[in-house]
């Protein structure tokens, strides 16, 4: 079992995520992380998902999804190749004496500060998955109260290699 | 352009694709629709009295024509009454537009009075489904529902369509093309993967074809047999291909699996190359997968992208139209000249020679082997071509084993889902594709009692088919494994032979009723059945006690095949 990160272009329809959805949980794998959104045609969604299976499943739910009347293109996102990246809203307790310690801790992080309460800040921070996650381990012992995650979403990289030419793509229609 | 209802464009949009026949069941959430149905229609409609019913025969009618089967039922229990016959057309391939009323629009999601999410609960039986809610969508999605069921892998789609929607008004124009941008099943195969496949076969020293359903959804039955015979390749058949390849076709070396022969699996899991013509490696098929054909490279030739790799490793796939494939195929072949395996033939003819079918007729029941020889033998010496329906379980095995079909589409059964209650209901809607055919289902008693309620519908429809009941009186195959692997702990297996009285009821069915309670009453009352020109149920009392055999043991290597005991065929 590895993760793995699918992009699915898809038409933007009721249940289509819902038949996307339903391949992984047929096989009992739980889904990480899944993003949806608009792309640059408003009929069209992409769809970015991250998963922990076996490479067999995956070959085998890929071409599943292929099949979706709904899905126009499914394509496995290699991480050397794509450019991946999440928002993260965080919560962390602070102390009205600890403020000027904890931004600019997680202003040198990257983050910046979205809303300032009485005893607590939240924070917004644009990046690589691993970026999100060692920002949350940064601001941990504050105490973070509550952490919202969009889960990643990606694109193939335009200076990587074209398709086909790598072995990856397992368009088999 | 035309003005009218959109439930009158449901049914326009039937007659535009050619429907001839429909079955289904009214009730509220579907009333305009049936509103339309009396308004007058091209289109025939069954009146079944279950939707289950219902469904299996649209699938039954599907499998007997090649045609789109089309069931339609009412929301909430009328939606999920089909579930079953939805599943069973997903497994088995079978093209089936199932069209579904539903709440009005402003109801849907408040749990109204027969609402139910049938779109949610089919989702993972079906390539797709729609939910009609705006009455302009209706004829470009029931357009879209028949050429999604009948391309690529055939399989069932849904339409649930609000009952506001089926009373609104619409300018109906059938569109002549779809608008599917995401389905865009092969049409094409790879030329080079064919001529790899010829090479393997050319090379090959023990070469076997495993040819299953697809072949027949493939409409590449002619291809498959030509292919067969200008490379000699010896062919076994899934159950679901039966028929394919007529089974009295020298080179046809029977079904493999389960309950195959022995020569069937010995010659599959012998060879050193498997020609897997649309068919899945379902594990009734291979057993241990890791002892299966385990010295063989595979060829796969599939119109579902899916199933080549899934259970086994292919080295050479071909994704595509099988018509178009093995004519490709074929014609390299001959390019490549007559292959050398002539070695091979001779073996797994004397393995034929050596492991045919077998039984014993001795006892003073009769045994079910017979029986169905016997309605062979009779449907045989008929004019009319016979279509052969099963329900599930041992009867269905030996009707497999015992039936000779030489025609593609004449055997109609369940094998994926397999699903108890199938045969009688598949049977009327072969019925209604063939006319021109005697339908006979051999049905077994446990599933005669799931479904035998169409019997009314067989008879008042008049769509008459024969039903011969291997009745054994007990859920046969159950007993079977609980005898062999459950230390004859017969737990709630029992149904007896006398409850009910089968012909009895046939006849209060408005149908034609006989009992055989030994072999002496068999042939007279299945000629009875033949001759009396309207549905007939024929009660076969048959040896509870007979196995079927052979027998491969789930989860065992189906080369390790249990034959029937030297005592049970002496």
């Amino acid at each position: 079992m590895t993760s793995h990160t699918l992009s699915v272009r898809m038409e933007n329809k009721p249940g289509a995520l819902a038949r996307v959805s339903q391949l992984f949980s047929r096989r009992g794998y739980n889904i990480q992380s899944l993003a949806v959104g608009p792309t640059e045609r408003p009929d069209i969604s992409r769809l970015t998902l991250r998963v922990d299976c076996s490479e067999h499943s995956l070959e085998q739910i890929e071409k599943q999804i292929h099949k979706l009347v709904n899905v126009l293109r499914v394509t496995e996102l290699v991480p050397e190749e794509a450019v991946e990246r999440e928002l993260a809203l965080i919560t962390v307790a602070v102390a009205p004496d600890k403020r000027a310690e904890v931004v600019s801790l997680a202003q040198a992080a990257g983050a910046a500060v979205a809303d300032i309460g009485r005893d607590a800040i939240t924070f917004e921070l644009v990046g690589r998955p691993e970026e999100v996650e060692a920002f949350e381990e940064l601001v941990r012992p504050f105490g973070v109260r509550e952490l919202a995650r969009t889960g990643r979403i990606g694109l193939r990289r335009p200076s990587s290699q074209p398709r086909g030419s790598n072995g990856r793509d397992r368009h088999l229609r | 352009m035309t003005q009218m209802l959109g439930s009158d464009a449901i049914l326009r949009s039937l007659e535009a694709e050619g429907v001839d026949v429909v079955f289904g069941i009214p009730g509220g959430a579907i009333l305009p629709t049936y509103d339309a149905f009396a308004r007058g229609t091209t289109v025939r409609h069954v009146l079944a009295r279950h939707e289950q019913g219902a469904g299996h025969m649209a699938e039954g009618y599907a499998r007997a024509s090649g045609k789109v089967g089309v069931a339609i039922a009412t929301s909430g229990p009328g939606a999920t009454n089909l579930v079953t016959a939805i599943a069973d057309a997903w497994m088995d391939s079978t093209p089936l537009v199932c069209i579904t009323g539903q709440v009005r629009s402003n109801l849907i999601g408040t749990d109204a009075f027969q609402e139910i999410d049938i779109t949610g609960i089919s989702m993972p039986i079906v390539k797709h489904s729609w939910l009609v809610q705006d009455v302009e969508e209706l004829p470009g999605v029931l357009k879209a529902a028949f050429h999604v069921a009948r391309t690529g892998r055939q399989g069932p789609v849904l339409v649930d369509v609000a009952k506001d929607v089926q009373e609104a008004a619409i300018d109906f124009r059938y569109p002549d093309e779809v608008d599917l941008p995401g389905w865009k099943p092969p049409t094409r195969v790879h030329h080079r993967q064919v001529a790899e496949a010829a090479r393997a076969i050319a090379a090959a020293e023990r070469p076997i074809i495993y040819a299953g359903g697809g072949v027949l959804n493939g409409d590449a039955c002619a291809e498959l047999r030509a292919l067969v015979e200008a490379a000699d390749l010896p062919a076994v058949v899934t159950l679901m291909g039966k028929g394919c390849l007529p089974d009295s076709h020298p080179l046809n070396y029977g079904h493999p699996g389960m309950h195959g022969s022995k020569y069937a699996n010995w010659a599959l899991n012998k060879s050193d190359l498997v020609i897997a013509v649309g068919t899945r490696f379902d594990d009734r098929v291979t057993g241990k997968l890791s002892a299966f054909a385990p010295a063989a490279r595979v060829i796969h030739f599939d119109i579902d992208a899916a199933e080549v790799g899934k259970i086994r490793h292919a080295e050479i796939p071909v994704v595509g139209p099988l018509k178009l494939a093995l004519a490709e195929l074929t014609t390299a072949l001959r390019a490549e000249g007559r292959p050398q395996h002539d070695e091979w033939l001779k073996q797994v003819e004397e393995w034929r020679q050596l492991y045919p079918y077998r039984y014993s007729r001795a006892g003073s029941m009769v045994k079910p082997q017979f029986a169905i020889e016997s309605v062979r033998d009779l449907a045989a010496s008929r004019e009319e071509p016979t279509v052969w329906t099963t329900g599930v379980g041992q009867h269905q095995m030996w009707a497999m084993q015992y039936l000779q079909c030489d025609e593609p589409r004449s055997f109609v059964t369940s094998g994926g889902l397999g699903t108890m209650g199938y045969g009688i209901p598949a049977a009327i809607g072969a019925k209604a594709a063939r006319p021109d055919a005697r339908v006979v289902c051999i049905d077994g008693d446990g599933c005669f009692q799931m479904t035998s309620q169409e019997l009314a519908t067989a008879a008042l429809e008049r769509l008459p088919i024969v039903v011969v009941l291997v009745n054994n009186g007990w859920l046969g195959m159950v007993r079977q494994w609980q005898e062999l692997f459950y230390a004859e702990r017969f737990s709630e297996t029992h149904l007896t032979h006398q409850v009910p009285d089968y012909a009895q009821l046939a006849e209060a069915y408005g149908c034609a009723g006989f009992t055989a309670r030994d072999e002496s009453e068999l042939e007279s009352a299945l000629e009875a059945a033949f001759d009396c020109g309207r549905t007939a149920v024929v009660d076969v009392h048959c040896d509870p006690e007979e196995k079927c055999f052979p027998m491969v043991p789930a989860g065992a290597a189906s080369v390790d095949v249990i034959e029937a005991p030297e005592e049970a065929v002496a």
